[in-house]
């Protein structure tokens, strides 16, 4: 039947709408796990018979016509940092293997709530530490777009799912990019919300002051709908912004309003040396498309762009350094076998337990955290991240929203950059400064390169006007066919 | 930023880390060149700037002291690599 073509929205209505039953949906889209599954390997655990179960639900509601939520049969797939019920939650993590967690994140609640139906959890950089998927316990994922390339990272289960049709609507997280990055790379549509407009209840920690959960999708409309399920506040998340009351936020109001008169800066430091130049044509273009639909740009500086990354790989590792002593083999998770007394039972387990990549940043981040240390690392790197966010206070005070590549480098060759911590590292670069400063931000797909990879734009906007950067991006889908550009798997 | 192995036993005992001799050696080569990039951040005057640790205004939140429902011992211990008589086992602390 071919139902996984289309978007989330589009199938909601037709379940609604009695033209295709919910397990319908559910049988097709398994279907084409099936078949591209093998090629991709986005998932690391799948739920056919709950997630049919629950499809019977939602159709047995919907004939008795009972009340039915916004994302009414609608197959869901989450990112293994997001802790739902009965659920394996592994982080692509060994020391979190055979971890179930007895508890619902907020996320999920609401997504249940709403008649959403969870098929799956995805796969990820190690604790969503990497920009390519391939710090996995459980191995990497693989670009739909050429197999031999990476997603991007760390939700590159999330974004690969999404680019081949494998679910609807995923969920991601973002630390320094992870959502936007995948998103730019397999072509998709992904959104970092404001820090605090989503509860981060249930999301497994890397960097507390960084993390934000957030939708990864086919168009933007079913961004918007994401986003009208899981902002809001809640009282379990002590970051959560209780101001930011999202009932009252009406996300798909504005959505096809247009840009005429808004105000795109363009960052002088975002188109540096150093950028692919297809991508930066390609960019350019999309600026140019915009001006035409009647905005206007002007040319703004964010002067500390180039120590966002020095910042951030301070921050981070310091913030995860610490979030992550909770893995001590002895409430839960991965014990060695191999200990004589208590402290070589924490060194063996965690040693055993964490990959590479997670052990070198718990390694950065105590280091900078240490004393003699933290003055010239943590203290200074904290200094730096104000005026970070006083660049952006700055800009925005001029610019309604901020234009740039989402990442200088189209998807790039599994393997590549595995060896050169400092080289992934910098694929970040157009993505972490919004962490930093807590501003929203999307990447769409706007282009492909010669090789006929996807490129992302990434439009940042002030915090807690999601509702603004959402509609450029709409804008901009509707005079592109980008989004509806399928890899041929 | 000269890293020796001194430091990085320092710092892996801080961390509840054991790196074998081939990762120390990683380790080394790679917090030396990580940290050599991060020391771009030196030339930055910070000397009259506010350290920011949260992006939003961070507000003390308080709730009343009412017990609410949570997960039960029988949960709590579900993910336990060894337990004993409800409670979580590990090696012997006291001799």
């Amino acid at each position: 039947m071919e139902l996984y073509k289309h978007t989330a929205l589009e199938i909601r209505d037709m379940v609604l709408d009695k033209k295709v039953s919910s397990t319908d949906v559910v049988k097709d889209t398994f279907k084409r796990i099936d078949s591209v599954e093998p090629k991709i390997k986005a998932y690391l655990t799948l739920c056919k018979e709950t997630a049919l179960a629950q499809a019977g639900k939602i159709d047995e509601k919907i004939r008795k016509g009972e009340k039915i939520g916004q994302l009414a049969g609608i197959p869901i797939a989450i990112k293994d940092n997001i802790s739902t019920q009965g659920i394996k939650t592994t982080c692509a993590s060994k020391i979190l293997s055979n971890f179930t967690p007895p508890y619902d994140a907020y996320v999920i609640k609401r997504i249940k709530e709403e008649d959403g139906i969870i098929i799956g959890k995805t796969n990820l950089d190690e604790f969503a530490m990497g920009s390519s998927c391939e710090n996995s316990a459980f191995g990497p994922t693989h670009n739909p777009h050429d197999l031999s390339r990476v997603p991007g990272g760390s939700s590159g289960g999330s974004a690969a799912a999404i680019a081949s049709d494998m679910a609807f609507i995923s969920l991601g997280s973002d630390t320094g990019g992870s959502i936007r990055q995948p998103a730019a790379l397999c072509g998709v549509v992904g959104l970092k919300p404001t820090y605090g407009a989503v509860s981060r209840y249930g999301l497994v920690a890397f960097a507390s002051s960084l993390d934000q959960i957030g939708p990864i999708t086919k168009d933007v409309r079913d961004a918007a709908l994401m986003m009208n399920v899981i902002a809001g506040y809640d009282p379990q998340d002590s970051t959560s912004v209780k101001e930011f009351n999202s009932s009252k936020v009406e996300w798909f109001k504005r959505l096809e309003d247009g840009v005429k008169g808004l105000k795109i800066g363009i960052p002088k430091e975002y188109f540096a040396e150093g950028i692919d130049k297809d991508i930066s044509k390609s960019v350019y273009q999309s600026i140019g498309l915009l001006e035409k639909l009647g905005a206007k740009t002007i040319d703004i500086s964010l002067p500390h762009t180039e120590y966002g990354i020095a910042t951030y790989y301070i921050i981070a590792p310091s913030e995860a350094s610490s979030n992550l002593a909770r893995y001590d083999g002895v409430h839960y998770g991965y014990r060695t076998t191999d200990y004589t007394d208590l402290m070589s039972m924490y060194h063996k387990s965690r040693s055993e337990g964490f990959g590479p990549e997670v052990k070198r940043r718990i390694m950065l981040g105590t280091f900078a955290l240490s004393s003699g240390y933290y003055d010239a690392y943590y203290l200074r790197a904290l200094k730096v991240r104000r005026l970070i966010k006083n660049d952006f206070d700055e800009a925005f005070k001029k610019a309604d929203v901020i234009l740039s590549p989402t990442s200088p480098i189209p998807a790039f060759k599994m393997g590549e950059k595995l060896d050169d911590p400092l080289q992934m590292y910098l694929c970040d670069v157009m993505t972490v400064s919004a962490n930093l400063a807590g501003i929203p931000g999307i990447s769409i797909p706007s282009g492909f390169t010669k090789s006929k990879l996807p490129v992302g734009l990434q439009i940042l906007g002030k915090p807690f006007e999601e509702e603004t950067i959402l509609r450029v991006a709409r804008t901009f889908e509707r005079e592109t066919d980008y989004h509806k550009t399928k890899p041929v798997i | 930023m000269n890293i020796n192995e001194k430091l990085i036993n320092h710092i892996a005992h801080l961390a509840r880390l054991e790196p074998n001799l081939e990762e120390k050696e990683a380790l080394r080569k790679n917090l030396a060149q990580i940290l050599d990039y991060i020391g771009k951040l030196k030339s930055i005057d910070t000397d009259k700037i506010e350290p920011l640790i949260h992006s939003i205004e961070m507000n003390n939140v308080l709730r009343e002291d009412k017990t609410k429902p949570g997960i039960t011992r029988e949960q709590a211990l579900s993910n336990a690599p060894e337990k004993e008589a409800g409670f979580f086992r590990v090696p012997k602390i006291i001799e």
